[in-house]
C-alpha cells in the first residue's frame, strides 16, 4: 500500500480495530473478516454507530453470509483473497472516488451505455433503450452506486419495497431482463456483473482507462 | 440476502410431517343402518351398499357378518372378500367373534362389522363391539354397521316400557351422534310382519314366538316412530348446525348448561337419562354431579354409583365429584361454578322424612334463581327399590357397643349413689354420652343417650327399678338428661364427619402434592420414573411398572428398570394395546380385563410418553375418587417426563448447534491463516514483478513464485472444500439463481486457465431460475470446466451446455473434443485422491470429488461418460422441483 502513495496503521485483533479507527481517523478501513477475538460483522457495527469512513472488507471464499451481512451493515466494498495487488487498489481507490463524489452526475457512461438520470433516459451507442419503470428505477440504482455491490436484499429493498426481501428472484429475473437489453452479449454480462452468492455490482472504468 | 437460520427446520419436512400426523389423526367414517327392529333389512341394505362400492373400485371387507341364514342376505356376502373370524373357546362351547387384529393388519378402506350393540365373548380384547368399532376407526378405517333403535342406551328404558321386555345390549349414544353418515331402514309394520310370517326373518318355529312377544303391530308402530324421531332430532341438528355457519367448534352452543344430581342409587340413572333427553333437545351441555358425603357405601352401592358414572359418561355427559355434607348446598355451589341454570334431581318415592324429600326442600329454598326439575323414577328401576332403602350406616355392632359403654358406666356407678346421691351420676353418664361419638356414628349415639336417660331413671331414680318417676324435678331432669346428651351426641358426630371429609381431602391433596414436588425436584428422566412408581406404590398400596417410548415413538420393549413389577408378555401386549390406543385397559376396564394390572396411557400432547401399569396388592377395586387420584398422579407423571424428554432433546441441540458453531470457527480461521500467507505471497510477487526491472532471470523466478502460490491457493481450496465435504457440514444456502450466471462467473475465474481454449455456452432459454447453492455450484462447475481445460491438450473445444430435460431436470453438460476418458477411469473418476492414468500433473484428485459432493448437496446427479463424436463430457443434472421463480413473479 505504502508503495503506492497510502499510509497504512495495522490492527492485530477487532478491538484494536475499533480504537484505531477512532483515534487515527483513516480514510478507509480494510477490514480482514478472520480476526482472533470479536466478529468482524460486529466491528463494522461498532465503528458504524459514529462513523461513515468506507470500509473495505476482506475475506475467503465460502464466507457469503458474512460478506453480506456486512455489506447489509454499512460495508463498502468486499474482497475475496487471494486478491491481486491492484485489484485492491483499484477497490480503495473507487471506495474513496464514492465518497468524494457522492453528489449525484445527472449523466453516466458506461461502455456504450449512456444513463441520463434527469432526462430519464437511455441510450445504448446513438439508440434510446426502452425500459419499463422497474427496469429504470434498477438501471438507476445501479448508476448511482456504479462500482459499488448491492446485495440482493439492498436492490429488493430500494426498487421493491422492504417487504420483498429474501424475493431475490425478483431481482433476477429483471437483471435478467436488463442486461438483454442493454448489453451486447447477456449471456456474457460487461456492465452489470454478478458477485456470486452476493448480488451484482455495476462496472466502471478504472481510472484513468 | 440476510443470514439465515440453518439449524431450522426445513418447511418442507415440517409440512410432511404434519402430514403424517395429520394422515395418523383421520379417523374412519362410521356409516349407521338404522333400524326399528330385527328383520327390516339393515344388514341387507348394507351389503348391497358395499357391493356397490365395491363395484365402483373401494377396497370393502367384511368383518363380521350375521346373515342369520336369510337366503337374501346370503347371496349378498358371495364375492365380497370375508376376514376370517376368531374362534374362542368358553366353557367348553366354541364362540366366533370379529378378529380386530386381522382387520387392522388388513387395513381396507371400508369394514362391515354387523349388530354393533352386540357382546363380545369373554376373552375378547374389549367388552363390546362398539368398542371394537370404535378402535378401528381410529386406525383409519370406514366402517359400515348396522343398530336397532331400542339398543340405544337412552332408549333402552323406554322401549322396555313399550315391549315389556328389558333390553341388556346398549350402545352409547354418543356413537349415535358421532356416526358420520346414518341410513334409516324403514318397512311399514304391517310389511314387517308380513315377511316373519314367510319366515323370511325367522324360522317358523321362532316366527310365531316372535310375533307374540315382540312383534306386535302396536310395539312396532311405537318402536318405529322413535327410531324416525331420532332420526329427524338428529337432521334437525345438523340443520341448526349448519345454519350457524360452524364457527363455534364446539358440540354444545347455546351456552346452557344443567347439573343432574346422582347417588349411589339405581334410580339416577332415570335421572341421567332425563338429563341427556333434555339436555339434546335445549341443546345445552350437561353435568352429573355426585356428592360425596363421605359415608361407608356397601359394595352393591358402589357399583351403582361406578355404574352410574359410567352411563353418564358414555352418554357424554360431564362428571363432577365433590365432598360435602349438605347436599343441596353442594349442588348449588357445584351449578354456580359450572355456569348451570337448572339442577335435576330424582323425585323421592316417599316424602316424609326421607333424605330426597328433606334435599328437595332445602333445594327450593337455597337455589333462589335456579330452576329445579324432579325427575320421576322410571318403572324398571323401581323394581329394585329395596336396595335403596336408606341404610343404617353404623354396624349393629356399634350399636351395642354404644349402649353397652353406657350400661356399664351405669353399673359402675351404681354403688356410688349411696355417697353421692342418684343426680351427680347423671352427669357421669352424660360425660360418656358426649364422648361416645369419637368412636361411633350420630346413631348409636342417640341409642346411648336413650340407653342413658332410661338406665338413669330405671337403676338411680327413685323409685329404683322401675322407670316411673315421683317427682316432677327428677322428670325434668331425665328429659333434660335425654336432650342435651342426644344433642351433643349427635353434633360432635356431625363435627366428626366433617373432620373426616377434610382429612380425606387433605390427604389426596397432600398426597398430590408430595408428588408433584418429588418429580419437580427429579433431574432426570430416570428419578421421575423412581419418584413415580415410589408414590403410586405409597399411597394405592400397588406394584407398578413403567414403560416408556423410546426415541422412535415405539414402546420399549422392556419395563423401567425402577418398576417394582415385571409384566409378562401378556401383561405387555395389553401395556402395547394402551399404548397405541392411548386409552387405559386391563383389569377393572371393558378393555382386556383379564389383565392382572391396569394401564394407564401417559399422553403427551404429540405422541404416547409411556404406559403406567398399576396392580393393587389386595386385589380390590379402586374407588371413584382414589382413581381420579390415580388419573391425577398418571398426568402430573406425564408431564414431568415430558419435562425431562424437552430438556434432553433441548441439550443434546444445544450441543449439536455449539458444535457446529465450533467447527464452523475453527474453518474459518484455518481458512484465513492459510489463505492470509498466500494472498501476501501472491500479491507481493505481482508488485515485484511490475516494479522490478528485468535483471537477469528474476521475473522468470518471480512468475514462477506467483505460479506456485497460485497453486498452493487451488490445493489449499480443494482440501478446505473437502473436509467441509467430510465433515457432512455442507448445507446449501438455496436462493433464486440463473444457471446463466453462474455458468458465467465459472468461466470468469478460470479466464486464464482457459486462454488457449476454445468455449462454447449455451443455456436453453426455458432453463428457469432455480433455488441452488451459488457458490456451490459455481464450485462444481469450475471444477469441471478446470479438469476439462487440465486434461486437453491446448486448442481444444469446451462446451457448456444447459436444457431441461422434462419438467424438472435441469441438465448442465460440460463437454469437450480431447482423447476423452480411459475406460477404467470412467468409474473411478469421482474418487477421491483418484487421477486419470494418463492424467498430467496440476490436479490434486480432488476436482471432480468435489464437484459430486456439491452436486449431490443439491439432490443432483453427477456422470462422466464419452461422447460419441469423440471427447469426454459430464454432465451434471440438478432437480428443479417445480420451484420456478416465473411461476411466483408478477409485476410489482
Amino acid at each position: 500500500m505504502e508503495s503506492n502513495g497510502f499510509i497504512s496503521r495495522a490492527a492485530g485483533t477487532g478491538k484494536e480495530g475499533v480504537i484505531k479507527a477512532a483515534s487515527e481517523r483513516p480514510a478507509l478501513i480494510i477490514l480482514d473478516l478472520g480476526l482472533p477475538d470479536i466478529d468482524g460483522v460486529d466491528v463494522l457495527k461498532k465503528i458504524r454507530e459514529w462513523s461513515e469512513v468506507p470500509v473495505l472488507v476482506l475475506s475467503v471464499r465460502d464466507s457469503e453470509s458474512d460478506i453480506v451481512a456486512c455489506l447489509d451493515a454499512g460495508a463498502d466494498d468486499y474482497l475475496t483473497k487471494p486478491f491481486r495487488t491492484g485489484e485492491l487498489l483499484a477497490r480503495v481507490r473507487n471506495a474513496l472516488r464514492h465518497r468524494v463524489s457522492l453528489q449525484e452526475e445527472t449523466v453516466f457512461k458506461v461502455r456504450d451505455v449512456q444513463v441520463d438520470l434527469s432526462a430519464r433516459t437511455v441510450k445504448k451507442g446513438s439508440e434510446i433503450v426502452k425500459l419499463t419503470a422497474t427496469e429504470y428505477a434498477l438501471l438507476a440504482l445501479f448508476v448511482r452506486n456504479a462500482g459499488r455491490v448491492l446485495t440482493h436484499n439492498y436492490i429488493l429493498a430500494q426498487v421493491w419495497g422492504p417487504t420483498f426481501a429474501g424475493e431475490s428472484q425478483y431481482t433476477r429475473v429483471y437483471v435478467g431482463q436488463l442486461r438483454k437489453k442493454i448489453e451486447a452479449d447477456p449471456s456474457n454480462p460487461k456492465i452489470i456483473l454478478t458477485e456470486s452468492g452476493i448480488g451484482y455490482r455495476l462496472y466502471i472504468e478504472p481510472e484513468g482507462g | 440476502m440476510a443470514e439465515r437460520d440453518y439449524s431450522r427446520p426445513d418447511p418442507d419436512e415440517l409440512l410432511r410431517s404434519l402430514k403424517k400426523e395429520e394422515e395418523k389423526l383421520e379417523k374412519g367414517k362410521l356409516k349407521l343402518f338404522f333400524g326399528m327392529c330385527a328383520g327390516v333389512g339393515k344388514t341387507y341394505a348394507m351389503l348391497s351398499e358395499a357391493r356397490e362400492s365395491v363395484g365402483k373400485g373401494v377396497d370393502v371387507v367384511i368383518g363380521y357378518v350375521e346373515t342369520h341364514n336369510r337366503m337374501e342376505t346370503a347371496e349378498l356376502v358371495l364375492g365380497l372378500e370375508v376376514v376370517p373370524r376368531k374362534k374362542f373357546e368358553y366353557r367348553g362351547t366354541m364362540l366366533e367373534e370379529m378378529d380386530i387384529d386381522a382387520v387392522l393388519a388388513r387395513k381396507p378402506k371400508v369394514v362391515l362389522v354387523d349388530e354393533l350393540a352386540h357382546t363380545n365373548a369373554p376373552g375378547s380384547r374389549h367388552a363390546r363391539r362398539y368398542q371394537d368399532v370404535l378402535e378401528i376407526l381410529d386406525n383409519g378405517i370406514d366402517v359400515y354397521t348396522t343398530l336397532n333403535v331400542q339398543h340405544l342406551e337412552s332408549r333402552a328404558d323406554t322401549v322396555a316400557q313399550i315391549t315389556g321386555s328389558v333390553v341388556r345390549e346398549t350402545v352409547p349414544d354418543s356413537i349415535f351422534e358421532a356416526a358420520d353418515d346414518i341410513k334409516v331402514i324403514d318397512i311399514p309394520p304391517d310389511e314387517l310382519l308380513k315377511r316373519l310370517k314367510e319366515g323370511k326373518v325367522y324360522t317358523a318355529e321362532r316366527s310365531r314366538q316372535a310375533v307374540a312377544n315382540f312383534f306386535k303391530e302396536g310395539n312396532l308402530s311405537a318402536l318405529r316412530e322413535m327410531s324416525l324421531r331420532m332420526t329427524a332430532e338428529r337432521v334437525d341438528r345438523q340443520i341448526r348446525e349448519y345454519r350457524r355457519g360452524q364457527r363455534i367448534s364446539s358440540t354444545w352452543k347455546s351456552g346452557q348448561r344443567l347439573i343432574a344430581a346422582i347417588s349411589p342409587s339405581p334410580h339416577s340413572v332415570s335421572v341421567i337419562r332425563w338429563a341427556r333427553r333434555v339436555s339434546y333437545t335445549m341443546d345445552a351441555s350437561w353435568v352429573v354431579v355426585y356428592v360425596d358425603q363421605s359415608d361407608k357405601l356397601t359394595d352393591e352401592q358402589r357399583d351403582q354409583l361406578a355404574k352410574n358414572i359410567k352411563l353418564a359418561r358414555e352418554l357424554g355427559g360431564e362428571v363432577v365429584t365433590t365432598s360435602g355434607i349438605d347436599i343441596a348446598e353442594s349442588l348449588i355451589r357445584v351449578a354456580r361454578e359450572q355456569n348451570a341454570s337448572q339442577i335435576l334431581v330424582g323425585k323421592p318415592d316417599r316424602f316424609l322424612f326421607s333424605r330426597a324429600a328433606r334435599l328437595i326442600d332445602d333445594l327450593m329454598q337455597k337455589s333462589r334463581d335456579l330452576d329445579i326439575y324432579i325427575v320421576a323414577q322410571e318403572q324398571a328401576s323401581r323394581r329394585r327399590l329395596s336396595s335403596l332403602l336408606p341404610r343404617p350406616q353404623s354396624s349393629l355392632f356399634q350399636y351395642a357397643g354404644a349402649a353397652a359403654a353406657v350400661l356399664v358406666t351405669a353399673l359402675i356407678c351404681f354403688p356410688l349413689q349411696d355417697y353421692v346421691g342418684y343426680r351427680p351420676v347423671s352427669f357421669i353418664l352424660l360425660l360418656v354420652v358426649t364422648l361416645l361419638p369419637l368412636k361411633f356414628g350420630p346413631g348409636p349415639t342417640v341409642l346411648a343417650a336413650a340407653t342413658g336417660a332410661l338406665s338413669w331413671d330405671f337403676l338411680f331414680i327413685p323409685p329404683r327399678y322401675t322407670l316411673s318417676i315421683n317427682n316432677l324435678e327428677d322428670t325434668f331432669l331425665a328429659t333434660m338428661f335425654f336432650i342435651v346428651a342426644a344433642v351433643t351426641g349427635v353434633l360432635s358426630a356431625r363435627v366428626r364427619k366433617r373432620e373426616r371429609i377434610i382429612r380425606q381431602r387433605e390427604q389426596r391433596t397432600s398426597a398430590l402434592f408430595a408428588l408433584t414436588k418429588e418429580l419437580s425436584s427429579a433431574h432426570s428422566q430416570d428419578e421421575v420414573v423412581l419418584a413415580a412408581v415410589e408414590n403410586i406404590k405409597k399411597y394405592f398400596d400397588a406394584e407398578v411398572v413403567v414403560i416408556l417410548a423410546d426415541t422412535e415413538g415405539e414402546m420399549n420393549s422392556s419395563a423401567h428398570r425402577a418398576s417394582s413389577f415385571l409384566p409378562d408378555s401378556k401383561e405387555f401386549s395389553v401395556a402395547a394395546w394402551v399404548y397405541w390406543n392411548e386409552k387405559k385397559a386391563g383389569k377393572n376396564t371393558d378393555t382386556l380385563p383379564f389383565a392382572s394390572a391396569t394401564y394407564f396411557p401417559m399422553s403427551g400432547p404429540r405422541y404416547t410418553l409411556g404406559v403406567i401399569g398399576v396392580k393393587l396388592i389386595s386385589d380390590s377395586e379402586l374407588s371413584f375418587d382414589q382413581e381420579t387420584l390415580l388419573e391425577n398422579f398418571v398426568s402430573q407423571i406425564t408431564s414431568a417426563i415430558e419435562r425431562e424428554l424437552l430438556n434432553d432433546v433441548n441439550r443434546k441441540s444445544i450441543v449439536v448447534a455449539e458444535s457446529e458453531r465450533l467447527y464452523k470457527t475453527l474453518f474459518n480461521s484455518i481458512s484465513h491463516e492459510f489463505r492470509t500467507p498466500i494472498a501476501t505471497i501472491m500479491g507481493l510477487s505481482e508488485n515485484l514483478h511490475s516494479s522490478q526491472s528485468d535483471v537477469g532471470n528474476q521475473k522468470s523466478e518471480i512468475d514462477e513464485i506467483h505460479l506456485a502460490a497460485e497453486r498452493l491457493n487451488r490445493l489449499v481450496a480443494n482440501l478446505l472444500d473437502m473436509t467441509r465435504l467430510e465433515s457432512g457440514m455442507i448445507k446449501p444456502r438455496l436462493d433464486w439463481c440463473d444457471v446463466r450466471d453462474i455458468v458465467n462467473r465459472a468461466l470468469k475465474n478460470l479466464e486464464r486457465e482457459l486462454d488457449r481454449h476454445e468455449v462454447s455456452v449455451d443455456i436453453a432459454d426455458s432453463v428457469p431460475l432455480m433455488r441452488l447453492d451459488f457458490g456451490l455450484v459455481e464450485q462444481a462447475l469450475s471444477n469441471l470446466i478446470h479438469n476439462a481445460a487440465l486434461h486437453t491438450p491446448p486448442g481444444t473445444d469446451i462446451m457448456v451446455r444447459g436444457y431441461l430435460e422434462g419438467d424438472d431436470t435441469c441438465v448442465i453438460s460440460v463437454a469437450d473434443n480431447g482423447p476423452g476418458l480411459q475406460k477404467e477411469d470412467i468409474n473411478k473418476i469421482f474418487e477421491k485422491f483418484y487421477r486419470a492414468q494418463n492424467g498430467k500433473s496440476g490436479g490434486t484428485g480432488l476436482g471432480l470429488t468435489i464437484a459430486r459432493g456439491f452436486v449431490e448437496a443439491h439432490h443432483g446427479t453427477i456422470i462422466a461418460r464419452n461422447r460419441t463424436e469423440g471427447g469426454a463430457e459430464f454432465v451434471v443434472k440438478l432437480p428443479v422441483s417445480g420451484n420456478t421463480g416465473e411461476q411466483s413473479l408478477e409485476k410489482p
